[in-house]
C-alpha cells in the first residue's frame, strides 16, 4: 500500500515538475535581477543636511537681502501681495496693503499689513515626485523658495491652486500674531542698525 | 530643484537648454527666472515657453508644480 502511494507521488511530482520548474527558475531569476538593480545603499545621515545647505544657498541667491536675513533670523519670509483687492476669497481688502508669511512646509498666511488682521491660510505643497532624497518632501529652504517664486511670479495662480482655509486651521493664530510682532521688532532693529552704520551727512558733521 | 545654466549665444548651449527646458516642463515642473525689477527688488518671473526667458537671464530654476496641501 505504502509502496503504491510513494510510486503515485513520484509520478505526480515528475509530471508537475514539467510545469513548476520553469516558474521556479523564472521567479528565482527575477529575485536575483531585483537584487542587482536595487543595491542596498547604506543610510547617509548627512544627505538631508547637505541638501538643506544647498537649498539655503540657492534661496539666498534668489531672494532680496532683507528677505534672506528675515528667513535666517526669524524662520519665515514676508512676501507683499500685489492684487488690487487682496488675495482670492479674502472678502476684499478695500485696497489695504496685505502680505503673506511664508513658512517652510506650513500654510501660507495672508494678513493685512497695517492691522495684522489674519485673512486666510493657503495650504499648498510642492511634492517632488523624483524623490532625490528618498522623500517627496523638499528641503525646508527649497519649499520656501518654491513658494516665494510662485508668489512673486504668479500670485493669482498659486493662490487659486492652494486650498484656502480660515486662519487657525494649521497655524495657531496666536503664534502667527507673535511672529508678526517679532517681524516688527526685527525691522525696527534693522532700521536702527542701518541708521547707526550710515555715513554721517555734512549736516551731522556741522553739528 | 534643478537649475539650468548656459550661454544662449552659443548655438550648442542654446539647443541643449531648449531640450532640457522642454524635458522638465513635460515632466510637470514649473520654471522660473529670478529677476530684478526697476526698483531693484528681486522677484521671480514664471516662464511657460523658452521664448519667455529673458535673453540675459543667468539661470532658470525648475521646481515641482504646486498642489493644494492639507
Amino acid at each position: 500500500m505504502l509502496l503504491a502511494l510513494v510510486a503515485t507521488a513520484l509520478v505526480a511530482i515528475a509530471l508537475l515538475s514539467e510545469e513548476l520548474l520553469p516558474r521556479v527558475e523564472e521567479a528565482w531569476s527575477r529575485h536575483r535581477a531585483r537584487r542587482r538593480l536595487a543595491p542596498v545603499l547604506p543610510y547617509d545621515p548627512g544627505r538631508e543636511r547637505r541638501a538643506e545647505q544647498r537649498a539655503r544657498a540657492l534661496l539666498q541667491s534668489c531672494v532680496n537681502e532683507e528677505e534672506w536675513a528675515m528667513y535666517r533670523d526669524l524662520g519665515f519670509i514676508r512676501v507683499w501681495g500685489t492684487q488690487a483687492d487682496g488675495p482670492a476669497e479674502a472678502g476684499g481688502t478695500g485696497g489695504a496693503p496685505y502680505a503673506y508669511l511664508v513658512y517652510p512646509h506650513r500654510a501660507i498666511v495672508a494678513y493685512l499689513a497695517q492691522t495684522h488682521r489674519l485673512l486666510n491660510e493657503y495650504c499648498v505643497a510642492f511634492p517632488d515626485e523624483t524623490r532625490p532624497y528618498g522623500s517627496a518632501r523638499l528641503p525646508d529652504s527649497d519649499d520656501v523658495l518654491a513658494k516665494w517664486m510662485a508668489l512673486t511670479g504668479d500670485e493669482r495662480r498659486l493662490i487659486s491652486t492652494a486650498n484656502m482655509h480660515l486662519p487657525g486651521r494649521q497655524l495657531d493664530p496666536a503664534r502667527v500674531k507673535r511672529d508678526l510682532w517679532r517681524l516688527a521688532q526685527w525691522e525696527r532693529a534693522r532700521m536702527r542698525d542701518g541708521a547707526r552704520s550710515a555715513p554721517p551727512t555734512p549736516l551731522d558733521k556741522a553739528g | 530643484m534643478l537649475i539650468a545654466e548656459g550661454d544662449v549665444e552659443l548655438a550648442e548651449d542654446e539647443l541643449r537648454l531648449i531640450e532640457e527646458f522642454r524635458r522638465q516642463l513635460d515632466a510637470g515642473l514649473w520654471a522660473a527666472v529670478p529677476v530684478m525689477d526697476t526698483a531693484g527688488q528681486r522677484q521671480a518671473h514664471m516662464v511657460r515657453s523658452f521664448d519667455d526667458i529673458p535673453r540675459d537671464a543667468e539661470r532658470v530654476i525648475f521646481f515641482p508644480r504646486a498642489a493644494g496641501g492639507r
